[in-house]
C-alpha cells in the first residue's frame, strides 16, 4: 500500500488503456459508494486479476470496501487456485470462497455425472452465497466482446429475486451515470470491464506486469484431440480407448472448468508474445476454448437467465 | 497525443434497409476484426437462408429472445481496433422506440454514422436521427451516403442528396457534417477507396475514423470534480489520510491550486493528487485520481470541487431537456429521483413547456409525456444541484430521473 514519491506525469499522454483503466475505477467507486453490501468476484483468471488492480487504482491506499468471492466448481486448474489465494494474501483482502460441493451437500444441486461440466450448477451456488451474505451487487470481469449475450448486457445488470436476467427489460443507461437502486432481495451484477478487448486485457497485463497463474503462458502438457478440440489431461479427462495422449506446447486463453475448457497451440511464453498471437489469431477466445458455449447459439444467453454472471 | 492509441466511440443510425447492418459487418470485415469461427457461423446460416453469398448483415444477428419474440435489444456493443484506434460501435437496430434507443446510445458516443439510401435521399428518419444526434451533442456526424452501386455512382446524386442534408445540419447548428458516398455491399468507400467512385477525392470511412481529432470533445477549460468517494484508510500508516476519490470530468487540476467546494462554498488549496501508479503535479479530464486538500472541511459525496473564474450555476430550480424512456408517462403529481453526476435528490417536474416532433421539429403544447417523447419542462429539486448548460458541459449537464417505486430508470435530462 505503498505510495510512489512524486512521480510527475504531467507529460503522460492518455491512452486508450488509461481511458478504459479510468471509466473502470469510475464504476466500482460508484458501486463501492452507492450500494450497501458489494462483493467482487474473483477467480484467480486473467480478468478478474485485472479487476482486482483496477480496485487497488481505486481504493489505495484504503483497504477494498468490499470482499472478493470464489464460487469453485472444483473443477478448475489447481494452478489457478494456487494463483487466486497468493493474490488474495498478498493484497491483504478477504477472500470468500463457496463450492458447488457444498451446494450439492446440501441437495440444492443434483449432479448426474460427476465428470461433466459445471458451469452450468455455478449459478445456484452463487445464488446461495449471494443469499448467504445479502450482497446487493457482485462485480464481475465479464466482457462485452466476449459472447453476444454479453454485448447486449448493461454494465450495471439488474437481477431480480431469483438472479434472473431479463435482456429485454434493461435499464436504460446513459453517458455514465448509472442506476444502482434495488429492492431488498434483488441485486445487480457490474460489469466494470466490459468495455476491454481480449487484446486490452494482455496489454494491461504487460503494462501493470500483473502475475497471472503461469498456465496462460505456453507450457508442454499432455492432449487428447476431440473433434475439433484439444483436451488437457487431468484426473477428470483420461483418453477413452483409442485415443492418443500427446504433448504439445500449449497454452489456455480461458482458465474455466477444466472438463471443458481447451487449450490452444502456442509457443507465447510471456505477455508481449501473447499480444504478438492475439493480434494474429483468426479464432475468438471462446470460440477457440469454451466447449460449453459451442452446444448451442445461445448457451450464455440462456445461463444468464438462470443467474449467471 | 500524437502517438497514443485512442478510444472513438461510435453509432450507426439508420434502419436494416439503408444497410447498416451490411457497413457494420462490412467495417468488421474489412478491418479483419471477424474470426473464423464467427465467419463459418454465418456462412453456415447464410447457406441454411439460401443466400449465394456470406450475408455480412447476420454479425449483427441478435439473440434467441430476440428472434423468438421479434423484437430487438435496444443497443448491442461491438469492437474493433486498427493500429491506429480502438473502436466500440453503440448498434440501434430496429425502427420502433427509437428515440429512446438512439438517445441511449449517442450519449457517449463521439461520432455519428447516419446511413441514407442513394435511392430515397434525405428522408424523415434522416431528420429525426440528426436531431437526435444534436440533441445529445454528438460532436462528429458522418452523413454516409449508401447503395451508391443501384445509382449507377453517380455524382450528382450524391452532391445533391448533401447539399439537401447540410443545409438541414446548419439548422440545427451542427458544423461537423462529412459526406462519404458508399457501397457497404460492394465494399466501396468503407475501408478501401474502390475502383467505382473515383470522382468522390475524400477518404474512405476508416480513415475517417482513424483520423477525426476527438481531443477536444471533452470541455478541457473548466475544472469540474465531483467527489465519487471519501478515501479513509484510517490504518497506522496512513493514519491523518482523507483523500477526495473521484474523476474529472473537465478540465483540469494542479498541486496548489485553489479550488471551492459546491454547494458549501467553501475553499482550499490541493495538497496532493494521488495514484496507484504515484503523485502527480498535474491531473487532466478523464483521469480518476484522488485529491488531499490543505484545510479540513466537511466534504462528502456529491459535493463538486470547481476552481476560480469558472463557476457552474448552483440551483434548486432549473429547466430541462426531457427524453422519457420509461412505458408509463410521467405524473406530473408524483415525485422523482434525479442522479445528477454523483449525487442523488428528489425532485418534481412543475411545468412542461412543450413538446418536440421529432419529425418536423415543431414545438407543440403538452400536457404528458410518454415514452419517446421530448419536452422541454421546469423542475424543482429538494438540494440544489451543481450545473452547467448541457452543450457546455455534458457530465455536469446530465441527468437521469429513476421512478422511486420501481427503480426503473424513466428520463433521461439536459440541462438548458
Amino acid at each position: 500500500m505503498k505510495l510512489v514519491e512524486n512521480k510527475d506525469m504531467s507529460s503522460h499522454t492518455f491512452t486508450h488503456l488509461d481511458a478504459l483503466e479510468s471509466e473502470s475505477i469510475h464504476i466500482m467507486r460508484e458501486v463501492a459508494a452507492e450500494c450497501k453490501n458489494p462483493a467482487l468476484l474473483f477467480s484467480g483468471g486473467k480478468d478478474s486479476i485485472v479487476m482486482l488492480r483496477l480496485a487497488e487504482k481505486a481504493f489505495r491506499p484504503a483497504k477494498f470496501p468490499f470482499p472478493l468471492v470464489h464460487i469453485d466448481t472444483e473443477h478448475n486448474f489447481p494452478e489457478v487456485i494456487a494463483c487466486r489465494d497468493k493474490l488474495a494474501a498478498d493484497l491483504g483482502e478477504r477472500l470468500i470462497v463457496r463450492s458447488l460441493e457444498d451446494s450439492i451437500k446440501r441437495g440444492s444441486i443434483v449432479i448426474k455425472d460427476p465428470d461433466k461440466p459445471r458451469n452450468p450448477y455455478q449459478s445456484v451456488t452463487l445464488l446461495e452465497t449471494i443469499a448467504e451474505f445479502g450482497f446487493d451487487a457482485c462485480m464481475g470481469g465479464a466482457r462485452r466482446d466476449e459472447e453476444k449475450a454479453r454485448a447486449k448486457e448493461r454494465i450495471f445488470s439488474f437481477r431480480d429475486e431469483f438472479g434472473q436476467w431479463d435482456p429485454k427489460n434493461q435499464r436504460p443507461e446513459l453517458w455514465d451515470v448509472y442506476n444502482t437502486r434495488v429492492h431488498a432481495g434483488e441485486n445487480i451484477r457490474v460489469f466494470p470491464i466490459s468495455n476491454w478487448t481480449e487484446m486490452d486485457i494482455w496489454e494491461y497485463i504487460a503494462r501493470e506486469k500483473l502475475y497471472i497463474p503461469e498456465i496462460y503462458y505456453a507450457h508442454p502438457r499432455e492432449v487428447i484431440r476431440r473433434g475439433n478440440s484439444v483436451i488437457p489431461v487431468s484426473h477428470l479427462v483420461q483418453p477413452k480407448p483409442g485415443e492418443k495422449v500427446e504433448v504439445l506446447s500449449v497454452r489456455f486463453r480461458t482458465v474455466g472448468d477444466m472438463t471443458c475448457t481447451a487449450p490452444v497451440e502456442s509457443t507465447a511464453r510471456d505477455a508481449r508474445e501473447i499480444i504478438e498471437e492475439t493480434a494474429t489469431t483468426r479464432i475468438t477466445e471462446r470460440g477457440a476454448t469454451r466447449m460449453d458455449d459451442q452446444t448451442s447459439e445461445a448457451s450464455m444467453e440462456l445461463r444468464k437467465k438462470e443467474g449467471y454472471f | 497525443m500524437s502517438n497514443a492509441i485512442q478510444l472513438l466511440r461510435l453509432i450507426t443510425a439508420g434502419s436494416v434497409d439503408d444497410g447498416k447492418s451490411t457497413l457494420i459487418g462490412r467495417l468488421l470485415h474489412d478491418s479483419k476484426s471477424i474470426f473464423e469461427d464467427q465467419l463459418s457461423a454465418i456462412a453456415k446460416t447464410s447457406e441454411k437462408r439460401g443466400m449465394a453469398a456470406v450475408d455480412l448483415s447476420l454479425l449483427t444477428d441478435g439473440l434467441q429472445a430476440e428472434r423468438e419474440q421479434g423484437i430487438t435489444i435496444d443497443v448491442a456493443y461491438r469492437y474493433f481496433a486498427t493500429p491506429k484506434r480502438k473502436f466500440i460501435i453503440g448498434d440501434t437496430p430496429g425502427h420502433e422506440q427509437y428515440t429512446r434507443n438512439m438517445v441511449t446510445a449517442a450519449s457517449t458516443a463521439n461520432l455519428a454514422i447516419i446511413l441514407v439510401d442513394a435511392r430515397k435521399g434525405v428522408l424523415t428518419q434522416t431528420r429525426r436521427h440528426t436531431y437526435l444526434a444534436s440533441l445529445v451533442g454528438v460532436p462528429h456526424i458522418v452523413l454516409a451516403v449508401n447503395k451508391m452501386d443501384m445509382v449507377d455512382y453517380t455524382e450528382e446524386t450524391f452532391n445533391a442528396i448533401c447539399a439537401e442534408y447540410r443545409a438541414f445540419a446548419a439548422q440545427l447548428g451542427i458544423h461537423d457534417v462529412t459526406c462519404i458516398p458508399m457501397s457497404a455491399l460492394n465494399g466501396d468507400m468503407v475501408v478501401e477507396h474502390g475502383d467505382n467512385l473515383s470522382w468522390y477525392k475524400g477518404a474512405p470511412l476508416l480513415e475517417l475514423l482513424e483520423n477525426i481529432v476527438i481531443d477536444y470533445d471533452v470541455n478541457t477549460t473548466d475544472f469540474r470534480y465531483p467527489v465519487q468517494w471519501v478515501c479513509r484508510p484510517q490504518t497506522q500508516e496512513h493514519h491523518d489520510f482523507r483523500g477526495f476519490s473521484g474523476r474529472i470530468e473537465s478540465g483540469d487540476v494542479a498541486v496548489g491550486d485553489e479550488i471551492t467546494v459546491l454547494p458549501s462554498g467553501r475553499s482550499s488549496k490541493v495538497k496532493e493528487i494521488v495514484t496507484y501508479d504515484g503523485r502527480l503535479q498535474r491531473a487532466y479530464a478523464p483521469q480518476s485520481v484522488t485529491l488531499t486538500l490543505e484545510d479540513e472541511i466537511d466534504i462528502s459525496r456529491g459535493d463538486m470541487f470547481v476552481k476560480a473564474g469558472a463557476i457552474p450555476q448552483v440551483a434548486k430550480e432549473f429547466e430541462a431537456t426531457l427524453c422519457w424512456l420509461a412505458e408509463s408517462p410521467l405524473d406530473l403529481n408524483r415525485k422523482y429521483i434525479i442522479k445528477h453526476t454523483t449525487r442523488m435528490v428528489k425532485c418534481l417536474f412543475s411545468h412542461l413547456e412543450y413538446r418536440v416532433d421529432v419529425n418536423t421539429l415543431a414545438h407543440h403544447a403538452a400536457s404528458a409525456l410518454n415514452m419517446n417523447d421530448i419536452a422541454r419542462v421546469a423542475m424543482k429539486v429538494q438540494q440544489p444541484l451543481v450545473l452547467d448548460h448541457y452543450g457546455k458541459n455534458h457530465s455536469t449537464g446530465s441527468f437521469i430521473v429513476i421512478d422511486e417505486a420501481t427503480n426503473n430508470t424513466v428520463a433521461a435530462g439536459m440541462v438548458a
